[in-house]
């Protein structure tokens, strides 16, 4: 009986599944909410769907290298993909869509009294910076040793980390909950329902970094025609004014 | 055959991965790594948290459980849903509702503040966590351990005027030291497992928040080595904690324990 029944469900997914080509998704965190519109985008025109998994870049590389299966990788930086390509994840060239910079974020009541950048460093402001593996806490870090130009600062602000989280977005979460006083994140990440509910600090554009969001094929992908279009719609006018709404910053004509 | 069958399918289904992890290890490495500064920070804060866990969890829960197991009152299905709803949720969603609880701006967080205590991001939080996710645990077990009390016995030290605390503990606490005992080692088992929880309403920070598991999820994404590593040690402790704390209990169920009470009793 529960075999016959284990049988029947199995043939019912397998069979949902089959009707629809879909392809899924590895996507950083900070991409969760344009790639899910990109999906939405792109089944209006051609009719795949997709099935997104968001997390931290350094988590994605992890999984595809357990044999995770997936048809696309998009990464939050250069690094990762880089990893992807030498453990042959990926198969082709990587395509650069999209890129980012950093900004700090504190909760509306402001707990910690940050109001500029250098608040950070005051001792007791807690703050949250992705741990070094993630892409966004490595821009951080290279941030804060700009911002530092030779001082203390860098470290200083480092001693006030009360967590290294392990995606960008726990950070905003943590942040808008009030738990934390300040956390390094992207410009992107400060959403249309998030202004309002948390404060921005912007980051001078001489210290700030630019985070690279590339995307490829990955080996062993199963639903190629799927996979190739989502990227297609990325890179093209519609997609770069999509992803330009919500905040990204232009590709550039130069691939990674 | 079928039972030979589904215990041999069991058998590898637990046994396959820990012999994996087992086998991928390259001898010598372990105890190399086990002087890697970040893996002793992880390794002390797991013991010290677990540990301290599991003396919350048994402090809190006897009471708790022998209410249970010998009162009956309005609400106890709620109140027993409650104690159990730990094994049933994500801990992650745990880690959310102790965040909203006792949070900086959590219910009872915004009270504690003004006593100048904030929990989220310290070790004090990851002990929080492990209890909420651990308590059921022991509850259960302590609970099934008094409920096995024969009502006898107590009557009997009830009609030689025993009070009801000197009945407990030299007549309940005794008979019920096995399910005590497996109740806190699971306790601890899974206060030492645990992650979702901690990574949600502690945080993740070396020496201070980030315990074994969490310490095995980074170094997942950096070292699979390491991670492996991490794993094993672990695994091991976890093993060496259940088989230690098992022993006792083991020895007690097989000690005729409960006749020789009953003659003293009787005497």
């Amino acid at each position: 009986m529960i075999a016959r029944l284990a049988v029947a469900l199995l043939v019912f997914v397998s069979s949902t599944a089959a009707d629809r080509p879909s392809a899924t998704v590895f996507a950083a965190a900070s991409l969760s909410d344009v790639f899910q519109e990109a999906g939405r985008q792109v089944q209006k025109k051609s009719g795949y769907s997709y099935h997104f998994v968001f997390a931290g870049s350094q988590q994605l590389a992890a999984q595809l290298e357990q044999g995770a299966p997936a048809d696309l990788f998009a990464s939050a930086d250069d690094r990762w993909m880089s990893y992807a390509n030498e453990h042959n994840l990926i198969d082709g060239d990587a395509k650069r869509f999209a890129r980012n910079r950093l900004i700090v974020i504190t909760p509306v009541s402001n707990p910690g009294r940050v109001d500029k950048l250098e608040d950070l460093a005051r001792p007791g402001v807690k703050v949250l910076i992705g741990v070094e593996t993630v892409p966004a806490g490595r821009y951080a870090r290279q941030v804060l040793s700009r911002l530092a130009k030779g001082s203390d600062y860098g470290r200083r602000v480092l001693a006030n980390v009360v967590s290294q989280e392990e995606n960008v977005k726990s950070i905003v979460a943590k942040v808008q909950l009030g738990e934390a006083d300040a956390g390094f994140v992207y410009v992107t990440d400060v959403s249309a329902s998030l202004r309002g509910r948390v404060r921005v600090i912007t980051i001078p554009e001489a210290s700030n970094v630019i985070a690279d969001y590339p995307i490829a094929i990955a080996h062993g992908a199963t639903n190629h025609d799927a996979a190739q279009a989502f990227v297609d719609y990325l890179l093209s006018t519609d997609g770069q004014a999509l992803l330009a709404r919500y905040g990204f910053l232009s590709a550039g004509t130069d691939s990674p | 055959m079928a039972v030979t069958a589904a215990a041999g399918l069991l058998l590898l289904l637990l046994g396959l991965p820990v012999l994996s992890l087992l086998l991928r290890v390259p001898s010598g490495s372990l105890l190399r790594r086990l002087s890697d500064p970040v893996i002793q920070d992880a390794l002390r804060l797991s013991l010290v948290t677990s540990l301290l866990a599991t003396a919350c969890v048994v402090l809190l829960g006897t009471p708790v459980a022998y209410l249970l197991a010998t009162r009956f009152f309005r609400g106890k299905p709620v109140v027993e849903t409650v104690i159990d709803l730990p094994i049933v949720l994500p801990p992650t969603v745990a880690g959310l509702a102790l965040l909203l609880a006792f949070g900086r701006a959590g219910l009872a967080g915004k009270a504690l503040g003004a006593f100048g205590i904030t929990l989220p991001f310290t070790t004090a939080a990851v002990v929080i966590a492990q209890v909420f996710m651990s308590l059921p645990f022991f509850v259960s077990s302590a609970r099934a351990g008094f409920a096995r009390v024969p009502r006898s016995l107590l009557d009997a030290a009830s009609t030689l005027r025993a009070s009801e605390t000197y009945t407990f503990f030299r007549v309940v606490l005794p008979l019920s030291t096995p399910s005590l005992i497996a109740g806190a080692s699971m306790a601890c088992a899974r206060a030492l497992g645990e992650f979702g929880a901690t990574i949600t309403f502690a945080g993740n920070l070396p020496g201070i928040t980030q315990t074994m598991p969490l310490a095995v999820y980074v170094a997942f994404q950096t070292d699979l080595e390491v991670a492996i590593a991490l794993s094993v040690i672990l695994m091991l402790l976890s093993f060496l904690l259940l088989l230690g704390l098992r022993a006792p209990a083991g020895l007690a169920e097989r000690r005729p324990t409960a006749p020789r009470f009953v003659s003293t009793v009787s005497r």
